[in-house]
């Protein structure tokens, strides 16, 4: 089985830990002067998401994990799992509930995610950093207000909710940012 | 980094006059109190035994060598200078480089720059004022010193971590670092005490030292490393730590002159080697032979100077201080 020392640990780097699938995200060497080597790294759990502390006495050995990320167009939603496909090679993966998480209410048929895989299995799935998603339920619009202020809440396609000036109308399609959830602007025609 | 960049320092040009000027303060400091200037090989055919040093090894082929000979960079400039006061040479010091395998991080650069010093007929406590008298002249105006603590590693566990480090066993040290710190350790033995020990020091201790000069003495009889041993129950290594503002910065004895115990703990060392499957090395012959001839009462310390610039100056590592950083060197 693959595995790396501790001379090889740098961010990024991922290992398994208690038999999940983690990410180093920092590793600092520390010493005495007179005394024994670690390293003392901040892990992700890829799995969970929580962030954790290890300490290795240097020159140990940690398993690999076979973790990788791939872009995948994001197909559709059988009711139990997510559907993407490699667009070059047309493989399908299936995605559970636990691995799409939160990015389900950005995830529109077609669009490119990157979905991370583990022992070939997608594990996590992110959607692209900007969205356009068309408004299926909002107040409706008000003309003239292009001020933005106070803005009101607007359902989208997929089931998200944003806020969004108050303006906008149903039908219309937006940009939306999914790191933040943050509506950008109306799409340009 | 783009290889048409990577030629430059990765020390800015003020931080190089920092180093200059406090390199000048030193020199006169010392000149000041009488105390020589040494210069002593970084090539040995010895290498320190200390199984948690690692030397690097080198060849010399030429006259006097048809088959070659293997040669270590000096760890730290210690048997030579040791060597030197047993010849009668007083109170001396040096600035040099010392070359560490495997040691690279923030705060760590395989090869930098140590000060070292000895003085005859000083005890450790004599020493520990002394360093604090060269690092004001020397961060005078720079990064004037706010406070100075003394603490006896005992009384330092025992207040920050609340163990005792003279009697807590490593599975309560282990226990310790686990429930109150969230400390997880991958592949220290569990009897490995001494790291158990180290581990509490680094990750649970020094992060709570604080800012100013602190002093920590009195350590473990099994952490004595080249001090001497002070009676007394338990007994205690006559040796001490100086951190600034929470980094180790000096590591000082008052030094072992008894040759019968020093041959003894090569020995110890070498066996702790052979058991963990670290490189065996031959031990320093002319060294012991000094020690053998009498080295005189004395107190050492060592000092490191990329450490004491990168505080001196504000920055986060010692590459920042170091003209070309072993990654690009």
């Amino acid at each position: 089985m693959a595995s790396y020392s501790t001379n090889e640990f740098k961010g990024g780097l991922k290992i398994m830990i208690d038999g999940d699938p983690c990410a180093i995200i920092e590793n600092e060497f520390v010493k005495p002067g007179k005394g024994q080597a670690f390293n003392r790294v901040k892990i992700r759990n890829l799995k969970t998401g929580r962030v954790i502390e290890r300490t290795y006495k240097s020159g140990e050995s940690v398993e690999a994990a076979d973790v990788m990320d791939v872009d995948l167009q994001y197909l559709y939603n059988d009711g139990e799992f997510w559907h993407f496909m490699d667009t070059n090679t047309f493989e399908q993966q299936a995605a559970s509930a636990e691995a799409v998480g939160d990015a389900t209410k950005w995830l529109k048929e077609q669009d490119m995610c990157e979905v991370t895989l583990w022992n070939g299995t997608p594990l996590a799935v992110t959607p692209p950093n900007f969205v356009m998603l068309a408004v299926t339920d909002t107040d409706p619009g008000l003309r003239g207000d292009t001020s933005g202020s106070g803005g009101k809440p607007a359902t989208l396609e997929t089931g998200a909710v944003v806020r969004v000036p108050l303006f906008i109308d149903i039908g219309e399609i937006l940009k939306i940012d999914t790191r933040t959830g943050e509506y950008v602007g109306r799409a340009k025609e | 980094m783009q290889a048409d960049t990577d030629w430059r320092p990765t020390a800015s040009l003020d931080s190089l006059r920092l180093r200059a000027g406090i390199l000048a303060r030193i020199r006169a400091f010392f000149s000041r109190l009488d105390v020589l200037e040494v210069d002593t090989p970084v090539l040995s055919p010895a290498a320190s035994t200390d199984p948690a040093l690692a030397s690097f090894k080198t060849h010399y082929h030429g006259p006097g060598a048809v088959e070659g000979k293997t040669r270590y960079l000096h760890t730290s400039p210690e048997f030579p200078m040791k060597r030197l006061l047993a010849a009668g040479s007083g109170s001396i010091y040096q600035i040099c480089k010392v070359f560490r395998d495997g040691e690279s991080g923030v705060r760590h650069n395989p090869e930098f720059t140590l000060l070292e010093w000895y003085r005859t007929g000083f005890d450790y406590l004599d020493l520990m004022d002394e360093v604090e008298r060269l690092l004001a002249d020397v961060l005078l105006d720079i990064m004037p010193i706010e406070s100075v603590h003394h603490w006896c590693y005992r009384d330092l566990f025992d207040e920050i971590a609340g163990i005792d480090p003279f009697t807590a066993t490593p599975a309560e040290l282990q226990a310790l670092l686990h429930s109150d710190h969230e400390v997880t350790a991958v592949g220290l033995a569990d009897d490995d005490r001494d790291a158990w020990l180290d581990l509490v020091m680094t990750h649970v201790i020094e992060p709570r030292l604080g800012d100013g000069l602190v002093f920590v003495r009195d350590y473990p009889a099994s952490q004595a490393a080249l001090a001497r041993l002070r009676s007394g129950n338990p007994p205690v290594a006559a040796r001490f730590e100086v951190y600034l503002n929470g980094v180790e910065l000096a590591n000082g004895f008052h030094e072992l002159t008894d040759v019968v115990e020093q041959r003894l703990r090569f020995e110890k060392e070498l066996e702790r080697r052979r058991q963990t499957g670290v490189e065996a090395v031959k031990p320093d012959e002319r060294f012991l032979s000094a020690l053998n001839a009498g080295l005189p009462d004395c107190a050492g310390v060592a000092l490191g100077l990329d450490r004491l610039l990168m505080l001196a100056s504000g920055s986060k590592c010692v590459q920042d201080v170091i003209a070309f950083s072993f990654d690009t060197a």
